[in-house]
């Protein structure tokens, strides 16, 4: 301290003075790196850089997590275990008797495509991974997973969920990447309506359960109730996996688009794992079944 | 050096550290709305009690890291936290004789800037405020900071932190 007040005396090196100097330096920096990270999209060393120093951070804040996870496991009752196996067998054989339909269906949609010469016979495989963050501010629907370019996630990837899409990813750090929601209000998605094919946009609102679809036009067939599936135009998110539920249909015969809101059908705000789908071209001759991602 | 006459850098650190993983802990929403922002008042603490170690540099760098956890826009947090050690410092002889209570009111209004500050950002990039839940983590902070001042303010005594 005594070096401070020393340093007092000399007008040119108070202590005001250089923390207005550092506080101008440190704002115009500030500036730039925003301004480069927004309009230009350069920061992407910078940010893998600095997500790689933190996740020994962010890796640390799952432990705990995982061990009451294991704990519950392990302290769970012998009935409870019973109860829950008989349960998913249940499902499984369910599952699996759909899949053999599906199966089935793949194939003759496969011959049926090789024979109008198609080329979009594609294979989705799928990596698990599990939201580390969600962002603090309550307006962008950001959220951040356990998975990076390391494990074979990149920038345009779909994530979806067992009910449905949830989102894609923005920025692929080495270990984590970070995903933008379908509701973030800067989220727009190319949706078809199942029942009859109808294509339009579903654009986020900022709000977990609602999505807008605000190019609709008033004499087009869409009700409430209808769901909504990716159309797969865009090129981003893969065809028919379910979107959203219209839940409102207003028809204002003094504008010219119908007034529409959508339900998704995933739970955003409730989401603790994700899928991410890596569509890869299909082999020439091989098996249709649908496996865990493996590494290449 | 400089740094040699000082002692006790690993403990600034460490708050730092045990501030971040604070502010990433998953929580659920109704508390996240109130979750404060403990790397800021880290900060706070720091640049108040050893203006001449922690204060403008080690904010943003700090904010950076913030910004690269969070997935926010790169220099957005860091702006706020240097605007944060800015006004700490420049205020630090008054703040540090207040009363508690009067200190997490100063607290409030310099992590009130650092909220509008980066809330005005984000309405630039193209997400305004719907509502005002965005001000919820200032009253957390606010009520939590007695309890940080205390802690660091012993942890600063018991290991000469200087």
């Amino acid at each position: 301290m005594a070096q401070i007040k020393s340093n007092e005396n000399k007008p040119l090196f108070t202590f005001a003075v250089s923390a207005n100097i550092r506080i101008l330096v440190f704002a115009l920096s500030s500036i730039a790196l925003m301004t480069l990270d927004h309009r230009y999209h350069h920061l992407e060393a910078l940010r893998n850089a600095l997500s790689t120093l933190i996740y020994p951070l962010q890796y640390t804040v799952q432990i705990p997590f995982d061990i009451s996870r294991r704990l519950y496991e392990n302290l769970a009752s012998h009935q409870e275990i019973l109860a829950e196996n008989k349960r998913l067998q249940q499902q499984q054989l369910f599952i699996n008797a759909q899949l053999q339909k599906l199966t089935s269906l793949e194939a003759e949609n496969r011959r049926l495509r090789a024979l109008l010469d198609s080329s979009t016979a594609l294979r989705e495989r799928v990596l698990i991974a599990e939201l580390i963050t969600v962002d603090f501010d309550p307006y962008r629907h950001r959220i951040m997973i356990n998975k990076g370019t390391y494990h074979g996630v990149n920038i345009g990837q779909p994530i979806i969920d067992q009910h449905g899409i949830v989102g894609q990813i923005i920025h692929a750090n080495i270990f984590t990447s970070s995903a933008i929601l379908i509701t973030d209000p800067n989220h727009a998605l190319p949706v078809q309506v199942n029942r009859n094919g109808l294509r339009t946009l579903a654009f986020g609102t900022g709000k977990f359960a609602e999505l807008e679809l605000p190019h609709v036009p008033n004499n087009e067939d869409i009700r409430e109730g209808d769901i909504l599936i990716t159309s797969g135009l865009g090129g981003r998110f893969p065809r028919g996996y379910p979107v959203a539920q219209i839940t409102r249909v207003k028809f204002d015969p003094g504008h010219p688009f119908a007034r529409i809101s959508a339900r998704p059908t995933t739970q955003l705000d409730r989401i603790r794992e994700v899928l991410l789908v890596v569509s890869e071209p299909l082999p020439e001759a091989d098996s249709l079944a649908i496996g865990p991602y493996k590494q290449p | 050096m400089m740094f040699l006459r000082h002692s006790g850098g690993w403990v600034i650190l460490l708050s730092f550290v045990i501030a971040l993983l604070l502010d990433s802990i998953a929580l659920p929403v109704w508390a996240d709305r109130f979750r404060p922002n403990w790397p800021a008042l880290a900060l706070i603490y720091w640049s108040m009690a050893l203006p001449h170690r922690v204060g403008i540099g080690s904010g943003w760098v700090l904010g950076l890291l913030v910004d690269a956890a969070k997935g926010s826009l790169i220099g957005q947090n860091a702006l706020g936290f240097a605007l944060i050690a800015y006004l700490t410092i420049r205020t630090h002889r008054r703040i540090r004789v207040f009363p508690l209570w009067q200190q997490a009111l100063s607290v409030m209004l310099f992590l009130l800037c650092n909220q509008l500050l980066i809330f005005w950002i984000n309405g630039m990039i193209g997400y305004p405020p719907r509502d005002w839940w965005f001000l919820t983590p200032v009253v957390g902070s606010m009520l939590f900071w007695p309890w940080v001042f205390i802690v660091l303010r012993d942890l600063r005594r018991h290991f000469l932190v200087s």
